[in-house]
Parts: structure tokens; C-alpha cells; sequence
């Protein structure tokens, strides 16, 4: 098992090296610099401050430097928010981001496994046909539309919930968007499920376990459930994925100070080393929660050993 | 069952009514997505002034601006959609044809390509390079023929194995030959199925793209800029938001159905996802 997460981490390093020189060379051919801004600058500051961030180095020299800084766990200072490290940037967002992450996922399996399974178990009736048909619904609802409508209807026109703001982390503050970035995974999760269930509870062993005169709860709950999941964990890396994408759509929604906003500004402002420290990021994380699937898999089935 | 009863008929019908509505609303209308009126600022929806569903607040008609953004989403899932069947298809087979060594290395590029943050960088993309559409086709395509490939390879696989292609061999064709007439031809399902499946995505990705501000340039408008604008002014204009939040619901829920029934009916044994 430890040897298996180790492999799998080596493994992961040709991605972050990807993911390293695509963003650092991607920035880089960009025309205009992080310093072009509107106003003038006299020749002299401008060359002390391009030396200060080794911007006058030859651009190989700037990549060495920038990868031996990762491999030392440091992303550089910001270029747009002066004298502020972009590590400092990452530990003041990333917890907002894990935080709004984990729960919208918890609530997506909290419904979206029920829907999946009545869907499964009624098959065809009315119940799976509404299940099915809202699944569909809540895929074609991208996180930027459900946040602004979730906003008029709750925090506009009802006033139940505020419209935005972090709030230090009160759950008033939470529920809005950790609906509006839970709902597509409610969606994927319930259609998952029921495909899934659909096939196991033909296999051979559930019809045993019918014969055996096992009441439905077990059936259900020891026999068919464990195995349907399997296709849902391995739905936790691009579920990952997904999430960084509503959650960089949800910050902008509610004005949240995750890491989404700082990648979004940065883009904007050209804050190389922000961008690249919050893209790299991204990246972890995403391997992470592939490994994170590839374990709950491992220990779901029998048949897969470490 | 024939091909034609066994899709959705709603979701057909509304989405040739929509791209319809898209090529002749604005040629009909007499407003147009970029002239603002002063004197009609805010109007509700009417019938008598051909506002069918009110200005926005620098007086264009809003219908129009819908419809000018459908282009664009139409325009960018088409191009879009097609970059990706093309990489995605030579990919795939070029994988799935050759096997061995050449198989193992792209698939392992693709294994690598799905777990990048794509979007992200495609926003950077996109903010770096400027606001061209065409840029935006191919950086949306770029990222969006990974499931093709994957599909592609495994089919090609199977298929080279067939007797058909082994006889298709033995009587002298080349291999080029072999995927030309052989190969393709029998993936043609499959990549329909898929490329309509690729479409509502890439729907989703530009408009994500024009809500962060990245879509077509001002005055220009695309469904993602419609809603952050519309967004934006909710409080005092709930319209500009609901109309077009609703019309890229419905265009996307339509191409979700459609290429559900469509994978139904010519992929049965693949995971509904």
C-alpha cells in the first residue's frame, strides 16, 4: 500500500512537470510584461524592479530558478500584490477552497446517491423517470448559472441568505454556494449510480442472494451498493477537476477570496507567479484526488490489490 | 427501431427552432446587438415596438442580443467540436492502428493531458493571447479531444483484428488504404455519437469563458457575457439575467439529450455519465 501511493506519486511527476513548463513557457511567449501597466516607468526603476524579480535573466535561467524554488516548496514573491508571497496567497485561499470543495461533494453524494438508487431500484417508473430527467437538468446547469439565479431568488428576492462574502466562514454564508457547486454533482453522481446499479443487480450473486430470502435493506445495503459505487469513486478525479472549474465560476459569483478570484485577477493582471503557483496547484490537487480514488477503489474491491 | 424514432423529438425540435431563431431573429429584427437608444433604456417586454423581450439598460433590444450570443455559442461549439473530432480521431487511431510501443506513449499523453487543470489554462490562454474567436476555437478544441481519442483508440483496436481488415491485407491494400476505407468508415457512429456529446461541453466551456469576461469582444456578445452582465444588474433587472441563463439551459440540455439517445442507441454497452 505505501508502496503503491509512492509509486503513484513518482508517477504523477511527469504531469506536474507539465503542468510547470506549460504554464512558465505559456506566460513567458505572451507579449507584454507583468510591469507594462498604465502609467510610465522611468527606465532606471523599471530595471531595478525587473532585476529584483530576476525578469532580466535569460528566460532558461528564469525557468531553472522558478523549478528549484517549487522544489524548495517556495512560489516567489507576487508581482501584483506587492511584497506578499505567493505561498502567502495560497494559505490565506486554499482552505476556503477545500472547505466549499468537500462539502459541495458531500452534499452531491448525500443526494445524489438516493436519487441514483430509487432511480435504479423503480426502474422506468415515474419516480426514475423524474430522477433521470432532473440528473440531466442539473448536468445542463453550468455552476455560473445556478450561482446568480440561486442569488436572486434567495439573497434578492426572499433575503433568507446574504449574496456573497466569505463572512469569516458562517454557515449562512456557506449554503448558497456550496448549493450552487454541489448541484452538477448531484447530477453526475445520481447518473452514475444508476447505471451502475442497474448492471450489478443482474449479476448472478444478487439473484443468489434473493433466493437466500434476504430481505431488500440487505441486498441493497451488503450486496449491490458496494459494488455500484465503484464507478462513483473513480468519478472523484475528473469530479476534482470539475470542482476547480465551478469553484473558480462560484468565487467570482459570490465574491469569495479563494483561490479561484486570486487565479482569475492574476490572469488578468499578468501576475506570472501567481497564475503559475495557483495553476500548480490545481495540478496537486487534482493528482491527489486520483490517488485518493485509486485507495477508496483498492479497498471497495476485492479484486484490486495494492 | 429506425435512427430517426428513437430520438428525442422535443429536444430535436426545439434545438433546429433555436438555430433557426439564431440565423433569422436578427436579420428580421430592425435593432441591432451594438447601437444603443437612449430613448428606450430599460423597456419591458412589448409587443407594438419589437422589443419582444425588453432593452437592456443601454436600450438595445435584448432578443436580438440573445440571439447574437446563440451565434457566437453555435459558431464556437461547431468549430470548436470539429477541432477535437479531428485530433481526437487521428490520434486514436493512429493509436488503436499501430499498437506496441507508439499505442502506449500516446495513450500515457492522454493519461497526463486528463489530470492538467485545462480550463485554467485556457483562461490564461485566453487572457495572454487576446480575445480572438478563432484562438478560442482551437484552445477549446485543444482541450476537448481526449474522450474522442480515448473512444476512438479502443474501437480501432477491436476493429483491427476483424477479418474484414485481415482480408482487407491480404489482398494488397496499404495501411493507409486500410484506414481510410476500413477503419473510418466503421467508426463513423461512434464519432457522431461522441462529437454530440462534445458539443454541449464545449457550449459550456466558452460561455464559462465569456462569464469570466473572456468571451467575444465588447459589443459583441456571447451567452457566458450575457449572463455575467445580466448578473451583475440583477437587483434592479432580473430579465437580463433569467433570459439568457434560461436560453443556454435549454440549449444544453436539448444536446445532452440528444446525445444521450444518440450513445443509447450506438454505444449501448458505455456508462451513462
Amino acid at each position: 500500500m505505501l508502496r503503491f501511493i509512492a509509486w503513484r506519486l513518482l508517477a504523477a511527476l511527469p504531469t506536474l512537470a507539465v503542468i510547470i513548463t506549460l504554464a512558465f513557457f505559456l506566460l513567458h511567449a505572451a507579449p507584454g510584461g507583468p510591469f507594462d501597466a498604465d502609467r510610465a516607468m522611468v527606465p532606471e526603476i523599471r530595471a531595478v524592479i525587473e532585476a529584483r524579480y530576476h525578469l532580466d535573466e535569460p528566460v532558461p535561467w528564469q525557468y531553472l530558478r522558478y523549478v528549484g524554488g517549487i522544489v524548495r516548496g517556495d512560489f516567489g514573491p507576487s508581482f501584483q500584490y506587492q511584497g506578499v508571497s505567493v505561498n502567502e496567497l495560497i494559505a490565506q485561499g486554499l482552505p476556503i477552497d477545500l472547505t466549499i470543495g468537500s462539502l459541495a461533494l458531500l452534499l452531491a453524494l448525500l443526494l445524489g446517491m438516493p436519487l441514483g438508487m430509487v432511480a435504479a431500484l423503480r426502474r422506468n417508473s415515474l419516480a426514475d423517470r423524474l430522477c433521470t430527467g432532473l440528473a440531466l437538468l442539473g448536468l445542463s446547469l453550468p455552476v455560473y448559472v445556478t450561482a446568480p439565479l440561486l442569488i436572486l431568488l434567495f439573497a434578492v428576492t426572499l433575503q433568507w441568505l446574504p449574496a456573497g462574502d466569505w463572512g469569516e466562514g458562517a454557515w449562512r454564508n456557506l449554503v448558497l454556494p456550496v448549493v450552487a457547486l454541489a448541484l452538477p454533482y448531484v447530477a453526475y453522481i445520481a447518473r452514475l449510480l444508476r447505471a451502475s446499479l442497474l448492471e450489478v443487480l443482474q449479476a448472478p450473486y444478487i439473484r443468489t442472494a434473493w433466493a437466500k430470502g434476504l430481505p431488500a435493506s440487505q441486498v441493497l445495503w451488503r450486496h449491490a451498493l458496494r459494488p455500484a459505487m465503484l464507478p462513483v469513486v473513480a468519478f472523484l478525479g475528473p469530479a476534482a477537476v470539475g470542482l476547480i472549474t465551478g469553484s473558480i465560476a462560484i468565487e467570482t459569483s459570490f465574491g469569495l477570496p479563494g483561490l479561484g478570484r486570486f487565479f482569475v485577477d492574476g490572469a488578468f493582471n499578468r501576475d506570472y507567479t501567481l497564475v503559475m503557483g495557483v495553476t500548480i496547484l490545481y495540478g496537486v490537487l487534482i493528482v491527489l484526488a486520483n490517488l485518493l480514488a485509486d485507495l477508496l477503489q483498492a479497498w471497495l474491491d476485492p479484486k484490486v490489490r495494492l | 427501431m429506425s435512427l430517426w424514432r428513437s430520438l428525442p423529438r422535443w429536444s430535436l425540435g426545439i434545438l433546429l427552432m433555436l438555430v433557426l431563431a439564431a440565423l433569422i431573429v436578427p436579420w428580421l429584427s430592425p435593432y441591432t446587438y451594438f447601437a444603443p437608444s437612449w430613448d428606450e433604456i430599460d423597456l419591458g417586454p412589448q409587443w407594438h415596438s419589437g422589443h419582444l423581450l425588453g432593452t437592456d439598460d443601454l436600450g438595445r433590444d435584448l432578443l436580438v442580443r440573445l440571439m447574437w450570443g446563440l451565434r457566437i455559442s453555435l459558431l464556437v461549439a461547431v468549430c470548436a467540436s470539429l477541432t477535437s473530432l479531428v485530433i481526437g480521431v487521428l490520434w486514436g487511431v493512429t493509436a488503436g492502428f499501430i499498437g506496441g510501443r507508439v499505442d502506449a506513449w500516446l495513450m500515457r499523453a492522454v493519461d497526463v493531458l486528463y489530470s492538467l487543470p485545462f480550463i485554467p489554462l485556457v483562461v490564461v490562454l485566453t487572457v495572454l493571447f487576446g480575445r480572438d474567436l478563432v484562438l478560442l476555437f482551437i484552445a477549446i478544441g485543444a482541450v476537448s479531444w481526449l474522450d474522442i481519442a480515448r473512444i476512438v483508440r479502443g474501437q480501432t483496436r477491436s476493429l483491427r483484428e476483424r477479418e474484414f481488415i485481415v482480408a482487407a491485407r491480404v489482398g494488397g491494400l496499404t495501411d493507409a488504404q486500410i484506414i481510410r476505407r476500413h477503419i473510418v468508415p466503421n467508426l463513423a457512429g461512434l464519432i457522431m455519437v461522441y462529437l454530440t456529446l462534445t458539443i454541449p461541453s464545449v457550449i459550456l466551456t466558452e460561455a464559462f469563458l465569456g462569464y469570466l469576461g473572456l468571451g467575444a469582444q465588447a459589443p459583441l456578445t456571447s451567452l457566458g457575457t450575457l449572463i455575467a452582465d445580466g448578473a451583475s444588474q440583477m437587483r434592479a433587472r432580473p430579465r437580463l439575467l433569467i433570459c439568457p441563463a434560461v436560453l443556454l439551459a435549454v440549449l444544453v440540455y436539448c444536446c445532452n439529450r440528444l446525445g444521450d439517445a444518440l450513445r443509447d442507441r450506438f454505444d449501448p454497452a458505455s456508462q451513462s455519465l
